[in-house]
């Protein structure tokens, strides 16, 4: 706001992002629709036959896709693929495509000479395969099953050969320092996979406690645990490893996050309650607390409406039946949900939109907002009006709004509001060049015509002449206003 | 900018080996289970499967049903089941649950599970645990590269972001390891790496430890790939996050494009169907356009409905001959085009339609102050306004990380009230996604009325306590500063402004977002190119903070003349955008070297805002 609007407005005429606007209005849109329609003609030419390109089923999956014959088996577990086998054949595109072994990559070089029984894999075997790397470094039957008793692999040595994919046995390493030792080769040695195995170890061959301890300086690492905990849900350990840490930020965080698994509101709102005592920082225990509030209010009115909705006796229900429940909606939604069916009851109770503001202290601008799209859906344009109508001391009323009415405007339009609606709206747009454009984008005549008269732009308004009907009462007007001496044209 | 000695662009490797070798190796391993069998297959390796194989290479090795990986317990009867799989902890209790259920009920089969790309201790523990290791049987696939297009090669591993990025873990080094040690026995050997960040540095260490290692005979190769940058997603926030402008990036932000292809529905086709289009350089239509900004697209499509039309005209007065040999060779072709056009221009009107809607102008807007750096406040309400219209969650938080990551954090004030604001708008639970955009450094708040050598002293002090622990925190907090005001004057990322910038015939890089501001991450790897090192950049590497390198490899280096000395391997660790792509194509042809993208997933503001959800189990 520290510059003022009309150097603002210059600024981003002048400015390189003018080349492209996404006006409805532009040149570019009109260009795109006679290419569209261009190609459009020539589809009779062109569609006397089937696409033969790609055969694509219903689901929009190309046939003989493997995403496609999932669908499929989905849909109908009990064929197999046998009976459907023809079709897929000739639909599939890349079946023409079938592997071209070039010699030198091909797969019987790289597996010659293997052994198909891992278990007689011998050591040197596994040590001496290089030569077959080359190409496909990894392209081997992995070693998993090898397993190594060896005692003599240093720690380095240990890692590395676990980074490979190698079983190495970890049972030798005893003593916590042999431990520590290994744990920070395996960070050393950035593959996180392996960090974690060594973790695993050290997990279960270590009192909480002292690995919480040698965590604590090695942060990597426990950044690999914290996450290990988090992925198999070992919420206990987790904690207590949080809370060793002083995290109590992160161990209310972590608590409140199961939340997102109780399917039942019941369930959930009980949990919610236990969560308001835990240690969030001060700025997100009211968050918790009005997460708690308001699923507590959503089963309230849930409970009410679906018993006025069954019993059919409720206007707003028969007319307008609700789609969704609103467990477990934000509270904007619940709000716009308040004020479509709710608007207007007493601030005593739960359901009325003042008291979802007053409880969850709303904001004025985010509160009209809603209110506005509300009523504006139900075209209850006397409650819009009311909603920017004040009246000072002297019983004088004047419009106000906590948003810019641009903003007002295009939340009616949106709502179809009649003209005569939203002119009114349009008038009060402070910035006069948006002002134009509104009122000549929904046709507000009386708007564009009085904004010209006040600009005394005799030129736009003989221009704007053309564009009314002819014989209106807005051509007369404007006849009226061009033939009035009192005006002092600046053109 | 065209240098003396200019070159041409080189033409891309041929990558089509990687997906023979990807398929074979699938093959191979199914043969390792003979016999009918029943394949359960993860949801997110669907599409690239379908990338590198299809139905009847699967049956062939007798695979008998699909099925997808989820949770409804399995319906399969066969006495075989393979499970081709990521390595995720909740995918081994899910089979598991199978072989328990199935050893309850006395039924034997034999179970096999296919790791891709590489298995992990972890899930081992889960099957021993569980009470089924030895029970089932298994195996690496080792896939790392998918090539999407000519010069795209995807890991397909968008976790890789968060597992990384937001909770520190290593698992994914070692893949893109050996990811870099096969583009480099292929391609390679790569004469000169460079990278910048944290993720890269390890990557390539790893790397360079599995090169010694295996000895390979790359030496005296004529490389078809020169040179490797490596960069980490946290070295550049602010482009990932601004909205795309240029086409391919919009289709991307506007239907999702996966593993290279989109699903264009009935607002696109006008009509009731939907299509799956594969996006790539074949496409005619598609590679022409999908670097443009999408103010000259119009243009491009309408002259080419124009072209259409005229070649379908000169049927008009053809003689049956003429007629004849139109219709065998060029009424295909025609047609093709026709059908792409159409989709496109469908694509384009669908998209102009959702971002007038979304009053696209006033956000670019937004955006662009943000980026300059004035009119903050104006900003500030415009972002709280579109968060209490409930526009869109996702929006409404990529724009707040774009306010804070310009602006160094948020102030303490609008950071609470914005938060507030977004809970109540879009749900309480979002609580753990501030949590976890605090942590990776998205969203943060400023520390109240603390300066920076403020909190590097007690830092430093900290660290004399050797209470080295909980120092960390602080320095990755230190570390996560983005600097972004100051990195952005001293590389020139706002072009100054002389005149109209005309998108259609771009100058510089910055063209991709409307001559608004060039591409960090692209810039960074302009000027290492140039200057075939950090030489000058001190600075910059001063106030971005992640390590450098510049390293010469192990192959002789392939001199400017030789293709592979002008073709980089540009390795975006945590993901690249369409914007990315299309701004070091430019670059590429202003220069006369060709990039390769391996990118560890292609990646949008979208997808990063994603990932930082807390997701239910």
């Amino acid at each position: 706001m520290s510059r003022p609007r009309a150097d603002e407005e210059e600024y981003w005429h002048s400015s390189k992002c003018r080349a492209f606007t996404f006006d409805d209005e532009d040149d570019e849109l009109c260009q795109l629709k006679e290419s569209k329609r261009a190609v459009n003609s020539l589809r009779d030419i062109v569609d006397d036959e089937e696409d033969e390109l790609e055969k694509v089923s219903w689901s929009g999956e190309p046939v003989g896709s493997i995403s496609w014959s999932i669908k499929e088996t989905a849909s109908s577990s009990s064929t197999s693929l046998e009976g459907r086998d023809s079709s897929l054949q000739k639909g599939s595109s890349s079946n023409a495509a079938l592997p071209k072994q070039v010699s030198s990559y091909s797969l019987s070089s790289l597996f010659k000479g293997r052994n198909k029984l891992p278990s007689l894999q011998s050591l040197s075997d596994a040590l001496s395969d290089t030569g077959v790397k080359n190409y496909a470094p990894e392209l081997r039957r992995p070693k998993a099953e090898y397993k190594d008793y060896s005692s003599d692999w240093s720690p380095k040595d240990t890692v590395r050969r676990m980074q490979r994919g190698k079983v190495c046995s970890l049972e030798r390493f005893r003593s916590l320092q042999d431990k520590l030792v290994l744990l920070d080769e395996a960070v050393a040695g950035h593959d996180g996979n392996v960090i974690t195995a060594v973790l695993i170890f050290l997990k279960r061959t270590l009192r909480r406690e002292i690995l919480f301890r040698e965590l604590e300086v090695r942060q990597v690492a426990l950044c690999h645990l914290i996450h290990f905990l988090k992925e198999t849900g070992e919420q206990k350990m987790l904690l207590d490893l949080l809370r060793f840490l002083d995290r109590t930020e992160e161990v209310a965080l972590s608590q409140y996050r199961e939340h997102l698994n109780i399917q039942d509101v019941e369930k959930k709102r009980e949990f919610l309650k236990g969560c308001i005592g835990l240690p969030f920082s001060p700025e997100d225990i009211s968050h918790i607390q009005d997460h708690y509030t308001l699923l507590e209010r959503q089963i309230i009115i849930e409970a009410n409406d679906r018993r006025l909705e069954t019993a059919g006796q409720s206007e707003i229900f028969q007319k307008y039946p609700r789609k969704a429940s609103i467990l477990n909606m934000p509270l904007v939604t619940t709000l716009f949900y308040s004020c479509f069916y709710h608007y207007t009851e007493a601030e005593g109770t739960f359901s009325s939109p003042t008291n979802l503001k007053k409880t969850f202290k709303i904001p004025d601008k985010q509160y009209v907002l809603t209110a506005l799209a509300a009523r504006a859906k139900l075209r209850a344009w006397e409650d819009v009006d009311a909603l920017f109508t004040t009246k000072n001391w002297l019983g004088y009323t004047k419009k106000k709004a906590p948003i810019g009415f641009h903003r007002v405007v295009e939340i009616l339009q949106r709502n179809n509001a009649p003209v005569q609606v939203l002119q009114e709206y349009v008038r009060l747009v402070e910035d006069v060049e948006t002002r134009l454009n509104l009122a000549t984008k929904y046709k507000c005549h009386d708007v564009v015509i009085d904004t010209y008269r006040d600009l005394k732009d005799r030129i736009q308004l003989m221009a704007y002449k053309c564009k009314v009907e002819r014989g209106s009462a807005e051509e007369e007007k404007i006849n009226s206003i061009l033939n009035n001496t009192q005006i002092r044209w600046k053109n | 900018m065209a240098s003396a000695t200019r070159h041409d662009v080189p033409e891309p490797p041929d990558f089509g080996i990687l997906k023979r070798l990807a398929r074979d190796q699938l093959i191979y391993l199914l043969e390792q289970l003979p016999g009918r069998k029943d394949l359960f297959i993860e949801a997110d390796l669907m599409s690239p499967l379908d990338r590198i194989a299809n139905v009847s290479i699967l049956k062939q090795h007798e695979v008998d049903k699909l099925y997808k990986v989820e949770s409804r317990p399995a319906l399969s009867t066969s006495d075989q089941l393979c499970f081709l799989v990521r390595p995720r902890v909740k995918t081994m209790k899910y089979i598991a649950d199978i072989v328990n259920a199935d050893k309850m009920s006395g039924r034997s089969r034999k179970y096999k599970i296919i790791f891709s790309p590489q298995k992990f201790y972890a899930c081992e523990m889960v099957l021993e645990e569980e009470g089924v290791f030895g029970d089932v049987t298994c195996d690496e696939w080792s896939f790392y590269l998918l090539p999407l297009d000519e010069d795209i090669i995807s890991m397909e591993l968008p976790e890789f972001f968060r597992d990384y990025f937001l909770e520190g873990d290593h698992r994914w080094i070692n893949s893109v390891a050996r990811a870099l040690q096969l583009l480099n026995s292929l391609y390679g050997p790569f004469s000169r790496a460079y990278g910048i960040g944290r993720c890269a540095k390890m990557c390539y260490e790893l790397w360079r430890d599995l090169e010694e290692e295996s000895e390979s005979d790359s030496q005296g190769r004529n490389p078809e790939i020169g040179n490797i940058f490596l960069i980490d997603r946290d070295t550049d926030y602010v482009t990932a996050l601004c909205s795309q402008m240029v086409y391919e990036g919009l289709v991307d932000d506007t239907f999702r494009i996966k593993c290279g292809s989109v699903d264009f529905g009935p607002e696109v086709t006008s009509s009731d169907k939907s299509v799956k289009v594969l996006l790539n350089a074949q496409d005619k239509v598609f590679s022409q356009i999908r670097n443009e900004h999408f103010s000259s697209v119009f243009g491009f499509l309408s002259q080419k409905s124009r072209n259409l039309q005229a070649q379908y005209d000169r049927r008009r007065g053809m003689d049956i001959k003429q007629m004849k040999n139109f219709v065998s060779q060029e009424l295909k072709g025609l047609k093709q085009e026709h059908r792409l056009l159409s989709l496109h221009i469908g694509a384009c009107e669908s998209i102009m339609k959702k971002k007038t809607k979304q009053d696209f102008q006033e956000m670019i807007k937004a955006e662009h102050s943000l980026l300059e750096g004035f009119d903050i406040r104006e900003s500030t309400s415009f972002i709280e306004e579109h968060i209490d219209r409930q526009v869109s969650p996702i929006e409404s938080l990529r724009l707040m990380c774009l306010l804070s990551i310009t602006e160094n954090g948020l102030n303490p004030k609008d950071y609470r009230s914005l938060k507030t604001q977004y809970l109540q708008s879009y749900g309480p639970e979002h609580l753990l996604t501030f949590h976890n955009l605090k942590r990776i450094g998205l969203l943060t708040e400023q520390a109240a009325g603390e300066t920076l050598t403020a909190v590097e002293s007690r830092v430093s002090k900290l660290v004399t306590d050797r209470a080295a622990g909980k120092i960390t925190d602080a320095f990755n907090s230190l570390a996560r500063k983005s600097n972004f005001r100051a990195i952005s004057k001293k590389l020139g990322l706002i072009p100054r402004l002389d005149g109209e910038y005309d998108l259609k015939v771009p100058r510089d890089m910055a063209y991709v977002f409307s001559g608004a501001y060039t591409p960090l991450s692209c810039k960074l790897i302009e000027q290492v190119l140039e200057r075939r090192g950090w030489q000058g950049l001190e600075e910059v590497l001063r106030l971005l903070g992640g390590p450098e390198f510049s390293e010469a490899g192990g192959g002789a280096e392939a001199g400017p003349g030789r293709a592979g000395g002008r073709t980089v391997l540009a390795v975006f660790l945590g993901g690249c955008t369409c914007s990315e792509m299309a701004a070091l194509r430019f670059l590429g042809r202003d220069r006369g070297c060709r990039f390769i993208f391996l990118t560890t997933a292609v990646t949008s503001s979208g997808r990063l805002m994603e990932a930082m959800a807390e997701p239910r189990s």
